[in-house]
This record gives structure tokens, C-alpha cells and sequence, in this order.
């Protein structure tokens, strides 16, 4: 077992490396002029090279990959501060915003999947199947200026940004963040569903779930005890590979209701060529993706007995 | 009977049962709801795709400035923008790039995506676990990020936005084919054609890529709508299709900031016209995939 996570943990962290790389190299490429886009279009040439040689852009490119890696994750051009703090409240914000919308999507997949697979083939179980496989590709955006337009608008029963005046009390809070939170629990439903229809279909077919029922369990307390528990298992890991849509979700969501999260900052910060907040933010993401994927690994593999025993062999 | 005369013979009689199974999924498909729905509102905007410019009752470009932001009416049944241009007939002519530039960007990254995928599942090995590295690491940038960057970058025009589209799919539909290679690969007629001595770019591409044609098919189909939801929702952020095309995903970004004023048919109906064609190509696809493995 201890073998299986420190594998884990090495290609995890091979990985790390390779999209810092990646995420550097977009970096490079991306045509900027740093010391040109602080001092402004009259600076003279002679004090935009030494603002260059001050942050070191005129150096070797593997030097400063060091430098980039070493003072992780650096100064913004755009707010001439560190990055760190900025980015950590943007990234306190958007986990906020996750969280619901992953308090209020679970439980609903979870739902939808097992209503699904106790009536597989019935009218009701291709109505949830279509209904989640068709709001899988209705950009996030669509769905949320629909909902913007019905309940923000002409019903006027929420607000039309994400962001509470400060001060507000917690449940106002999330008032606001309810029309946001809608498309992120639309786009990511029909995946969820689809894995807890199979992982419950396949627990009903089980001898397990035969032996509980000829034994006299009623169906109910069969479906809870016997069948639940393993239909749940594939359904995280598909919470956590979704987990980069749900980032990508988040970009858009927040744009769309003017929320300053991690996505909001990725966006403002591309727009404004601020490189160095770009690679901070990519790389933040790129790192919270590998974390989740790599929880929810360790996590499968420690409920799933046969995982557990072959790494033990 | 010798190695060499069994495919001669069986040819013929593997392509007939091929055309079999096709004939069956074809007909399974005809009786499927869903996917007569699908493929009647895609050819609707197929044909608008095409015909938009004479179907649409006004010029999308004409602007009337007496006309400003004029609730949905006889004369303009979706109403006017901001610039008093006929809402109707934006969002039949505004279907055109969307519908160039997904198909494009998907087929870019399946042809990249199933030769790298056969690669990596071919040579397994070190060449697998290389690509699979960088696979990995791309996946872990979400598309509209990696669109983010890239884009303001390379320039904002429909030819960048095929080939970062293209790009950020061939991982994923590599990925897919990798799966579906390793199953082949152990199979009989690839061990044949081994000891036939065929040279390794013959067995990848003549032998084995007919035979993962199926879950290719199922993944350009599924990537297609996908593309469509990164096109726009690229476009609405201001980095994919640029002004003047009068785009869906362009319409909402730039007439969102006046829906609170009240001009919610300004967004409305671009936003269901964009449902509408991404659920169609959904329901296409669930259809064709049940259908496959049905």
C-alpha cells in the first residue's frame, strides 16, 4: 500500500514538473515586454533595460526558470505586489463557490444515478440519461445568462452578481451565490448520474446484493446496506477528474457574474498580459487538479479491497 | 492452409459481416427518438449554416439607430440590439462560424489524437509512458484556461482558434484510443501480420485503425459538441470569433451588460439557439454510441 501512494506520489510529482515546464514555456512564448507594459509607452529605452535586467527577463531562459521556481509565484505587473496574497484570497473565494456547487452536485448525481438504475430501461431512466447528457455541453455561460435573465431579471429574485456587499451575514452570501452555482451542478450532473447509474447497476447484479435479497432483506434496507455503499465508488473518482471542468466552469461563471475568484484573476490577468500572475494562476490550477486527482486515488484504492491487496502483493 | 491465405479468403467475408453489423446500427438508430430530434435541429442549423444569408429576414449587419433595443414585435420577431440590428436574423446567420470551425478544430485533434493514441498504445513501453506524462500534464489545464492563455497569445482569429481547439483535444481522444489499441493489439491478426513480417506503421494504420474505428467515431462525435462549448464560451470571454461576425457567443458578451436594464431578448435567444445545437449533437452522439455497443 505504502508502495502504491509513494508511485502515486512520484509520477504525480513528474507531472508537477512537466506542467511547470509547460506552463513556463506558454509564458515565454506569449509576447510581452514587461518593463515596456509597467513604465508606460514614454519610458525611455535606456530605463526599460534596466527594468529588464532588475526583473531579470533578459537573462537565459533557464535561468529564469530557476528564478521563476525558486520565488514562486512572484509579483504581479498588473498590481506591482506579490502575488501570493492576491491569489490566495482569489483562490478562498472560488474554493466557496466549489464547495457549493459540489455540496449541492453530489448528492444530486448521486441521486439521479441510483434513480436511474433501480429503473433501468424505464422511460424515467432515459429521461434523467438525456436530460444530464444534454446540459453536459450547454456552455456555462448559456445556461447562466438563461437563469440570469428568468430569476435575476424579470422575476427579480436574486441578485445578478456573485459578489455580497462586504459585511454581508453568511446566508446572504450564499444567496448570491446561487444563480452561479446553478450552471457549474448542470454542466457537471449528467457525469456524476451516469457513474452512480453503472456502479449501482453493477452492485444490483452482484451475488452480494442476490445473497441479501434471497435471505429475505427487504429491498430497501438492501439497497441501503448492500448496494449503496458500492455504487458510490466510481462516482469519486469522476468527482475528482471532473474537478478540471468545474475549474474551467468557474472561469466562465465568474466572469459571467462578475465573482473575483481564481478564474476571474486567470481571465484578467490574460487579457492584460500579466504574465507573471497568468503562470501563477495556470500553475495553481494545473497543481489543485493534481492534488484532487491524486486524493481521490489514494482514497479509491484504500475502499476498494482489490486495489488495496494487488499493491500489497 | 498457409498464414497467407487466410486473410485472402476471409476478406471478403469480414467486410460483408462489417457491412452487416453497419447495416444494424443504421437501423437501430432510425428507430431511436432521440436521434431523429438530434438530426432534425442540427439540419436546421446546417441549413441555416449555409443558407443564413437568404433565409434571414434582414441584413444581420444593418444597423437602425430608430430602431434601438425594440422588444420582440411582428416586424422583428426576436427584437433589435443596441444597435437597432434585427435579432432574428443574428442568430440564423450567427450559427456560420461555429459550424466551421468545431468540425475542423474536432477532426484536427481526432487525426492527431488516434495517431498519437495508436503510438502509445502500439509501442506501449517507454514511448507510453512519456506521451502518457505529457498527457497527463496537459489534461491537468482545463480547456477555456488553456484557451486563456493561449489565445490572447497567438493571435485572436478562427485558424488560431481550430488549432488550439484541435491541440487541447488530441490528448483526450488519444487517451480513448490508447485504450481501445491495447485490446487490439493482443488479438490474432496482429500477431499475424507480425509474423508476416509487416513493418509497424502497416499494422498500426492498415490493421488495427479499422477495427478502433467505432470508439473513434463515438469520441469525434462527443468532442464535436465539446468543441462547440469551448468555441463559444471563448468567444463570449472575447477570444475567440472577433467583430463584426455576427456570433452567438459574441451577441451575448457583448449585449449581457444591458439584460439588467431589462433587453433580455438582446441574450435570450442567442443563448437557447446555442442549447438547442449543442443538445442536438448530444443526442446524435448518445444515439450513435448506444447504438455502437447496443
Amino acid at each position: 500500500m505504502v508502495r502504491f501512494i509513494l508511485k502515486r506520489l512520484g509520477l504525480a510529482l513528474i507531472t508537477l514538473w512537466l506542467l511547470s515546464v509547460i506552463v513556463f514555456a506558454l509564458g515565454q512564448v506569449l509576447p510581452s515586454d514587461p518593463a515596456r507594459s509597467i513604465l508606460g509607452p514614454l519610458a525611455a529605452p535606456s530605463a526599460v533595460r534596466a527594468l529588464d535586467h532588475q526583473l531579470g527577463v533578459d537573462k537565459p531562459v533557464l535561468t529564469q526558470y530557476w528564478n521563476w521556481i525558486t520565488n514562486f509565484p512572484g509579483t504581479s505587473n498588473q498590481y506591482q505586489a506579490p502575488i501570493g496574497p492576491i491569489l490566495t484570497s482569489a483562490l478562498g473565494r472560488s474554493l466557496k463557490l466549489a464547495i457549493f456547487a459540489l455540496i449541492i452536485l453530489v448528492p444530486l448525481g448521486i441521486v439521479g444515478g441510483v434513480i436511474s438504475a433501480l429503473n433501468a430501461g424505464k422511460p424515467i431512466d432515459r429521461t434523467i440519461s438525456v436530460v444530464g447528457q444534454s446540459m453536459l455541453t450547454v456552455p456555462e455561460f448559456v445556461s447562466g445568462i438563461i437563469l440570469l435573465v428568468v430569476f435575476a431579471v424579470e422575476l427579480g429574485w436574486l441578485p445578478v452578481t456573485a459578489t455580497a456587499p462586504p459585511g454581508s451575514s453568511f446566508l446572504t452570501q450564499l444567496k448570491y451565490l446561487i444563480l452561479p452555482v446553478i450552471p457549474l451542478v448542470m454542466v457537471l450532473f449528467g457525469y456524476i448520474a451516469r457513474m452512480a447509474r453503472v456502479g449501482t447497476i453493477e452492485a444490483l447484479d452482484s451475488d452480494y446484493a442476490r445473497t441479501a435479497t434471497l435471505k429475505g432483506l427487504p429491498r430497501g434496507v438492501m439497497i441501503r446496506r448492500h448496494v449503496l455503499r458500492n455504487s458510490l465508488m466510481p462516482t469519486i473518482t469522476v468527482i475528482a477528474t471532473q474537478t478540471g471542468y468545474l475549474i474551467g466552469g468557474l472561469l466562465v461563471v465568474e466572469v459571467l457574474f462578475r465573482y473575483n475568484g481564481v478564474g476571474e484573476l486567470t481571465y484578467n490577468a490574460s487579457i492584460q498580459h500579466d504574465i507573471p500572475m497568468l503562470e501563477a494562476c495556470v500553475l495553481t490550477i494545473g497543481v489543485v487538479y493534481m492534488v484532487v486527482t491524486l486524493v481521490a486515488d489514494i482514497t479509491f484504492s484504500l475502499l476498494n479491497p482489490r486495489i488495496r491487496l494487488k499493491a500489497a502483493e | 492452409m498457409s498464414i497467407v491465405d487466410i486473410p485472402v479468403e476471409d476478406a471478403g467475408v469480414l467486410a460483408a459481416g462489417r457491412r452487416e453489423i453497419r447495416r444494424d446500427v443504421f437501423r437501430e438508430l432510425l428507430r431511436s427518438p432521440t436521434f431523429i430530434v438530434g438530426v432534425i435541429v442540427l439540419s436546421i442549423w446546417i441549413i441555416c449554416a449555409i443558407f443564413g444569408a437568404a433565409i434571414a429576414p434582414h441584413s444581420p449587419y444593418a444597423q437602425n439607430l430608430e430602431e434601438i433595443n425594440k422588444a420582440p414585435s411582428s416586424a422583428h420577431l426576436f427584437g433589435t440590439d443596441q444597435l437597432g440590428r434585427d435579432m432574428l436574423s443574428r442568430v440564423i446567420v450567427g450559427v456560420r462560424d461555429v459550424m466551421i470551425i468545431a468540425p475542423l478544430a474536432t477532426l484536427l485533434g481526432t487525426v492527431l489524437g488516434t495517431a498519437i493514441g495508436l503510438l502509445m498504445g502500439y509501442f506501449r513501453g517507454a514511448v507510453d509512458d512519456v506521451l502518457g506524462r505529457f498527457v497527463e500534464a496537459f489534461l491537468a489545464i482545463p480547456v477555456v484556461v488553456l484557451g486563456v492563455i493561449a489565445l490572447p497569445t497567438l493571435g485572436r482569429s478562427n485558424l488560431v482558434l481550430i488549432i488550439v481547439i484541435g491541440l487541447v483535444f488530441t490528448p483526450l481522444i488519444a487517451r480513448t484510443v490508447r485504450a481501445a489499441v491495447l485490446l487490439e493489439r493482443e488479438l490474432d491478426y496482429v500477431a499475424a501480420a507480425r509474423l508476416r513480417g509487416e513493418r509497424a506503421p502497416y499494422i498500426m494504420f492498415v490493421e488495427i485503425l479499422p477495427n478502433v474505428f467505432a470508439p473513434i467515431m463515438v469520441e469525434f462525435t462527443v468532442r464535436l459538441a465539446y468543441a462547440i462549448y469551448a468555441i463559444l464560451t471563448l468567444t463570449f470571454l472575447g477570444l475567440g470569433v472577433q467583430p463584426p461576425s455576427p456570433d452567438w457567443g459574441l451577441d451575448i458578451a457583448a449585449n449581457y451588460g444591458v439584460v439588467p436594464a431589462g433587453y433580455w431578448w438582446e441574450v435570450l435567444f442567442d443563448a437557447i439557439a446555442i442549447a438547442t445545437l449543442v443538445v442536438s449533437i448530444t443526442l446524435i452522439s448518445d444515439s450513435v454510441q448506444g447504438a455502437l455497443e447496443g
